[in-house]
């Protein structure tokens, strides 16, 4: 790899960008080819050819002007090209292959730039399509529009390589055989499944940002691939509810470093704030403004207002607790459920005392509500624990090490037991994953 | 593409209509069937007489069974069907959204598989 410029060299240059070309460009060329082969299988392959034509031809005759524009079209021509030998043997495939390549009376049309850009929202549209199972709309995502393997998906979601295979196979085959259209929904439908899509999107986000089960608190993978497609709906669609996912996530980011500690749990109000990313923060806080002045503020939002409240103190003590139970009244009114309320609880036990929070999480949990959800005991448990009703305290405790399913959180429950046993006076406050 | 829209609802919760609830209803459905023969989208539909009137039949062995009823106790039953021609699933299912009983029971979109 020295630099003397020998043949041999261009032809590492050259592979270095078809390398570079497929980071940036393959899922964008996928999206085009998905529309205009009708079919995912048939576009993966095609997606295949084209590059593979590339390493083949762009070393002698140069990198094309338009690598995207070039590798749409190889990859379509590649793909009519195997229908017409397939249809050798199978017939009806004739009449597909010609009717594909009709399509192609204006080629300027199907490869501008604003049209690609469609194709982008089209896959995601159509991969977080409502008629799929929630499961199988986040691993097409991630295996479709951000180009994960089966494999990366399957380590990620914890789960067999080839449960995720099946639920993949299964998802296009619905998608071709009740033919679920390559589509941006109409503005009337937009904001319904745009909330589909920033439910997979938050989704993907959380699976990485809190393990629901195992030994590690945080999957940093798909955390990051859940902010890089915040950022392409942001750019392609900059509806505000859009805004406050991605604010909401960087927000949420911007503590990753300061979350835990040698793989415990470290609270909101005892983590080293000058690990916080100021980047992430400030670009989160900036994209929160945007949100709120595009119009009535969607759930979203308001949990990246709220999420921005803590990212801007300066201590854990200089926390505007009164700006977070108002923000939380906002999203109680957007969002009433039982969650909310907890959370909003939570924060009226910061700005009031515990002993006005644990009535609003008692009333709760008298409702029938949240008896099974791990964050209500330990939220109460904390209330108990500053009022110095220590047996309550114990007994919460306990009900939330029963419910909790992640290592480092369950060490947290049990070392706060163990404070209790010892009758520690302060400490620090314990609450859902939400205050990590 | 065709796709059958199966209706199901509570026959129950439509008997204790009263007459007037129950005119309303059918008046609904009128509405409902006119306007998808004009957009196109109607090639046929039925109404199934109560569930009570089902029978059952399977063969074993070369041997037939009847039984009464439908083969699952549901909350639901199956209480007629519409079989529609649409663009694609979205345009069925913007169809389907607007059969009446969609808003008290549920209606299932199934893709019709085409032979060729």
């Amino acid at each position: 790899m020295g630099g003397d410029g020998s043949g041999g060299d261009a032809a590492t240059q050259v592979r270095a960008v078809i390398d570079e070309v497929y980071r940036t460009e393959s899922r964008r060329v996928l999206a085009t080819l998905i529309r205009l082969l009708g079919d995912f299988d048939r576009a993966e392959e095609a997606l295949h050819d084209a590059f593979s034509a590339a390493i083949e031809q762009w070393p002698g005759d140069g990198v094309p002007a338009s690598p995207r524009a070039w590798l749409v079209s190889a990859g379509r021509f590649r793909a009519i090209d195997a229908l017409r030998r397939r249809a050798r043997f199978d017939a009806s495939l004739t009449a597909l292959a010609a009717q594909l390549e009709g399509q192609t009376a204006a080629p300027v049309e199907w490869i501008g730039e604003p049209t690609l850009e469609d194709d982008r929202l089209r896959l995601i549209f159509t991969c977080c399509h409502p008629a799929l199972q929630p499961d199988a709309q986040a691993a097409l995502t991630l295996r479709e529009v951000c180009g994960l393997t089966t494999e990366e998906i399957a380590h990620a979601f914890l789960t067999a390589p080839r449960t995720v295979a099946q639920r993949i196979v299964r998802a296009k085959a619905k998608i071709r055989d009740a033919r679920i259209p390559y589509q941006v929904p109409d503005r009337q439908e937009l904001p319904d499944r745009l909330d589909a899509v920033l439910r997979v999107v938050y989704l993907v986000f959380n699976e990485g940002y809190s393990a629901s089960s195992g030994a590690t608190l945080t999957r940093h993978d798909l955390s990051a691939e859940a902010i890089r497609l915040g950022r392409v709906l942001v750019d392609l669609l900059p509806e505000p509810e859009a805004l406050g996912l991605l604010a909401l996530m960087l927000l949420q980011e911007s503590r990753r470093a300061a979350r835990s500690l040698n793989g415990d749990v470290v609270l909101l109000d005892a983590q080293d704030r000058a690990l916080w990313d100021r980047a992430h923060i400030a670009e989160g806080v900036a994209l929160v403004e945007r949100a709120l002045g595009a119009g009535p503020p969607g759930p979203y939002a308001v949990q990246a207002a709220i999420a921005a409240v803590h990212a801007e103190a300066a201590t854990a003590d200089g926390t505007d607790w009164a700006q977070i139970v108002g923000l939380y009244d906002v999203l109680l009114r957007a969002d009433p459920s039982p969650v909310v309320a907890l959370n909003r609880a939570a924060a009226v036990a910061m700005r009031d005392g515990p002993a006005a929070g644990l009535v609003l999480i008692d009333a709760i949990l008298a409702r029938g509500e949240l008896l099974d959800y791990q964050f209500a005991h330990s939220a109460r448990a904390d209330c108990c624990r500053r009022l110095g009703r220590v047996d309550e305290a114990r007994a919460a405790y306990a009900r939330a090490l029963e419910l909790a399913r992640q290592e480092p959180e369950r060490r947290f429950l049990q070392r706060r037991l163990r404070e209790l046993a010892s009758l520690v006076a302060f400490g620090l406050w314990a609450l859902g994953s939400c205050w990590l | 593409m065709r796709y059958l829209c199966l209706i199901y609802d509570e026959e129950k919760k439509v008997a204790a209509m009263s007459k007037g609830e129950q005119d309303a209803f059918m008046g609904e459905y009128f509405a409902f069937t006119e306007d998808v023969k004009k957009s196109g989208h109607y090639i046929g539909g039925e109404a199934l007489q109560p569930v009570g009137t089902a029978t059952t039949v399977r063969v074993r062995s070369g041997k037939m069974s009847t039984t009464d009823g439908p083969f699952a106790e549901t909350k639901e039953q199956l209480g007629g069907y519409y079989l529609i021609n649409a663009k694609d699933l979205n345009d069925a299912l913007q169809v389907a959204s607007r059969i009446p009983s969609a808003k008290t029971g549920t209606v299932e979109v199934r893709p019709i598989q085409e032979f060729n």
